[in-house]
């Protein structure tokens, strides 16, 4: 009797403080609401939002709902976020590698870039490379073409736009590209489990990738053109590029010091990562006959990966809560539409941070399922 | 003497290849730096393109030359081995070498040469380089927000005496040592806490925290008579309960006139800033973020259901968001959660919702390093009749937290670097108050100045920080 007493009190104490404090705060919302004469309700995101968004990604404007804009916001969020963790995941893998360099000035260099970006806020490298940087460009009408075609400019970048024809043969051929060089690691698999021979296969996959689309384009009425943006004058002193697609500095600034950032954590992670892998493993690879190629794909790099997957999906969910800090610099991120215009314009506030904050809880978690999921792909099945 | 191989170099030639060698990478760097110091181009007769590249294909053909192995010099050998080990690494060496050299000329031309540092105004800057004027102007601004030039004293006295009983640790003579604890987790916050409340804020202080005190101090004294076993739950009930029952059932008017107080000029909270706000801020949520989070370390390790989930559901929630909105909450959606006539400071409300969540992630670091301890020493602890609670702090916790002093300073490290947030809410440290100076108009244009000044002084504290910890963990590091 007093051990289950033992047991039971402690959890009924701190589930009533738990609740108690839950209760509180709700008795006290509730009052509040009533005498500001708010009421609760998620009605409000059926209705005409009536602002605009510099930049989006599907078609909106002011007579759209809020529904709208919060996707809008959250698109701009993910769009952020993807190009952040691409760039982040290239940079951190190079600096992490050349970090174990035996070379003494190029480990040297990438351990002060490591230490140069780490230790300076995220936001101040933002403000730096918007307000700072970025405003050193030159305006529209004096920029000069990188590569003929890219204007790199003060309201932004603008590149060229793609105009397919036949766009779908060309995926169609893609997907048939991948489904066969799938096919073929399967044989080739099979061959050398049973006959113990090692076909090309990524001779053939890269063949493969390359020769099926550039037949669509020559057989399947696959036509791609380029749109390149031309200056055009507004006024006498206003210019600006038309055609293209353009990317506002906004949007610029935020993946580069997002990317900065995030690839020193990264390429910590793969320093660790390759360091963890023990030497006698290489040793032992190569001594059975591996070329060095091999105990690179075989042998260091699934060891390796082990190790470094897990810190790493921490790096990506900081990235894309990082992104957040867009609404410092106007970019319209989930943060700046939503929880800054559209709260300030209804003033649904419990409603409005409780949806953002879910939104980034849902997108931390399913980021995180997705890697655990790989993890446990490539962890050690222990029989 | 031997034929000479030039694809090959070898050691017969050594003298042939090492003269060769360096003279051609003595000459391509020469270039280089004749080219970024002197804009002199030595190799200007060539084409532009390939006056480019000119230096980089000599100094690769110059360490070709001298790429020998074994030669005997010992200082070949070290560079050989160092930056020289195959083609690749040649040509990396030699990019590496040559942007410093290049990087060098512009960098310090902005930061010193063509940099103006006299005057009292703009005028002064209309160089190419740096204006340090707009920073010396500024910078009482930087340092200390809106804070009154008249009191800035206060804060500079402030922060000196807590730097000096801060130090304490380093003077304890043996005797006090085990008291220092005890110090640093419990007076030394109070302290730093009266300093910072009457100090630095200021004005005819209203003792409403003298309940809290007198709740204390009573449920302290009782406390002793406590049998020890409900003293845990006596001591989570009681002091709030008085607490309470002091603040609005026996209202005690005279208690009201005591506390009043005239002193120091109130400065309220909204006009401190600048750097001394960061050291404030950053000061107290580390002080409190560090115990919360060990105990929903514990919660989530416990062997009770209901705490494992609540723990597991605090952890997640606010790993789970950007700070940023945990400050918007804090700003938007808190006082909503309150009674009407109930106001909780801005910065206060900063400095809660900064501890929850750094809370969280203290408590996964230390949840790492619970993990790593092999259950052999839960089990000699329990063995030696140890209940909880004594396990905890005697054997588990110091084990634990020596493991996790790399995991904590990182915390920590995010914790500074993420104060600037607090723009959300309309604090203004260096971050926010830079950004407020740049919009002025009679300084318009020297953003850059302004950013460089706050990432230096950022990154000394953060290199600073992490140094420290790592020197920490080597202090404590016990071979196991």
């Amino acid at each position: 009797m007093n051990l289950k007493l033992q047991k039971i009190l402690p959890q009924l104490v701190t589930v009533l403080v738990v609740v108690l404090v839950f209760g509180f705060f709700t008795y006290n919302a509730q009052i509040n609401m009533e005498n500001r004469g708010i009421d609760f309700g998620y009605g409000f995101l059926s209705q005409e939002s009536s602002f605009d968004v510099q930049f989006s990604l599907i078609e909106y404007d002011g007579s759209h709902s809020y529904f709208r804009a919060y996707l809008v916001g959250l698109l701009n969020t993910i769009l952020v976020s993807v190009i952040g963790i691409i760039f982040a995941t290239i940079l951190g893998v190079i600096v992490g590698v050349a970090r174990l360099s035996p070379n003494y000035l190029i480990n040297q260099f990438a351990a002060f870039y490591v230490e140069f970006f780490r230790n300076i806020p995220l936001l101040l490298q933002i403000f730096f490379w918007y307000f700072a940087a970025l405003r050193a460009l030159p305006l529209p009408q004096d920029a000069d073409p990188i590569l003929g075609v890219f204007f790199l400019t003060i309201k932004g970048l603008y590149v060229p736009a793609f105009i397919w024809e036949n766009l779908n043969v060309f995926l169609y051929s893609i997907v048939a590209a991948i489904i066969a060089i799938v096919v073929i690691r399967i044989h080739a698999r099979k061959v050398q489990e049973t006959e113990g021979k090692q076909l090309p296969v990524f001779w053939i996959s890269l063949g493969l990738i390359f020769i099926l689309p550039l037949l669509s384009f020559l057989m399947g009425g696959v036509g791609l053109s380029f749109e390149i943006p031309k200056l055009k004058q507004l006024a006498t002193t206003s210019f600006i590029y038309e055609g293209g697609v353009s990317l506002p500095p906004e949007l610029i600034a935020l993946t580069l010091s997002l990317a900065l950032y995030t690839a020193t954590f990264i390429a910590e992670c793969v320093r660790a990562g390759i360091q963890g892998v023990g030497k006698g493993q290489k040793e032992a690879a190569a001594s059975i006959g591996l070329n060095p190629n091999q105990v690179l794909k075989l042998v260091v790099m699934p060891q390796a990966l082990r190790i470094i997957i897990p810190p790493t999906t921490n790096q990506y969910l900081n990235l894309t809560k990082n992104s957040s800090l867009a609404a410092a610099i106007a970019y319209p991120d989930l943060v700046l539409v939503f929880a800054g215009t559209a709260l300030m314009q209804t003033g649904k506030a419990i409603e409005i941070v409780s949806i953002t904050m879910l939104t980034y809880l849902s997108l931390s978690i399913s980021i995180s399922i997705l890697m655990n999921w790989y993890n446990k792909k490539i962890a050690i099945k222990e029989k | 003497m031997s034929k000479i191989n030039f694809l090959k170099p070898n050691k017969e030639n050594i003298n042939t290849f090492l003269y060769m060698g360096s003279f051609l990478f003595v000459i391509s760097v020469f270039d280089v730096f004749l080219n970024s110091f002197f804009s002199l181009n030595i190799t200007g007769f060539l084409p532009s393109s390939l006056s480019f590249i000119i230096p980089l294909i000599l100094g690769f053909i110059g360490l070709h030359f001298i790429r020998i192995e074994h030669s005997g010099y010992k200082f070949l050998d070290l560079v050989n081995k160092n930056i020289n080990t195959n083609n690749f690494n040649a040509i990396l060496s030699l990019l590496i070498i040559f942007i410093i050299i290049k990087s060098t000329p512009p960098i310090l031309s902005w930061f010193v040469v063509d940099a103006s540092f006299a005057g009292e105004s703009k005028d002064v800057c209309s160089g190419t380089g740096a204006c340090w004027t707009y920073i010396k102007v500024w910078f009482r601004r930087f340092m200390y927000g809106m804070y009154p030039n008249a009191e800035q004293w206060r804060i500079n006295l402030s922060f000196i005496a807590l730097a000096l009983l801060g130090s304490v640790g380093f003077f304890a003579t043996e005797k006090f040592k085990k008291f220092l604890t005890l110090y640093y987790v419990v007076i030394y916050p109070f302290i730093a806490f009266l300093f910072i409340f009457f100090f630095i804020s200021g004005g005819p202080v209203f003792f409403d925290f003298s309940y809290g005190i007198i709740a204390a101090v009573i449920s302290i004294i009782i406390g002793f008579f406590i049998p020890s076993k409900f003293k845990f739950y006596y001591f989570i009930f009681v002091p709030i309960t008085l607490y309470i029952a002091l603040k609005y059932f026996i209202f005690y008017e005279e208690l009201i006139e005591l506390g009043k107080l005239d002193g120091l000029n109130w400065v309220e909270t909204g006009a401190w800033g600048g750097l001394s706000l960061t050291f404030i801020i950053s000061f107290f949520c580390l002080i409190f973020c560090f115990p919360i989070g060990m105990a929903f370390a514990l919660g989530r390790r416990s062997d009770f259901p209901l705490i494992r989930y609540i723990s597991i559901g605090f952890i997640e929630f606010w790993r789970g968001v950007p700070l940023i909105t945990v400050l918007f909450m804090s700003a938007v959606m808190f006082p909503m959660f309150l009674p009407a006539d109930f106001f909780i400071d801005k910065l206060v409300r900063c400095i809660i919702a900064i501890s929850l969540f750094e809370a969280a992630y203290v408590a996964e670091v230390i949840r790492g390093g619970l993990q790593a301890l092999p259950r052999g020493q839960y089990e000699a602890a329990k063995s030696l009749g140890m209940g909880y609670w004594r396990m905890h702090i005697f054997v588990i916790l110091p084990q634990a937290l020596k493991l996790v002093i790399p995991g904590i300073a990182n915390t920590f490290l995010a914790l500074v670097k993420d104060t600037p947030l607090i723009f959300v809410v309309g604090l203004l440290e260096i971050v926010g108050m830079l950004n407020l100076a740049k919009t002025n108009p009679e300084w318009l244009g020297f953003a850059m100045e302004g950013y460089v000044f706050a990432a230096i002084i950022f990154w000394i504290i953060c290199y600073a920080m992490s140094k420290y910890s790592y020197n920490l963990e080597q202090k404590y590091k016990t071979e196991r």
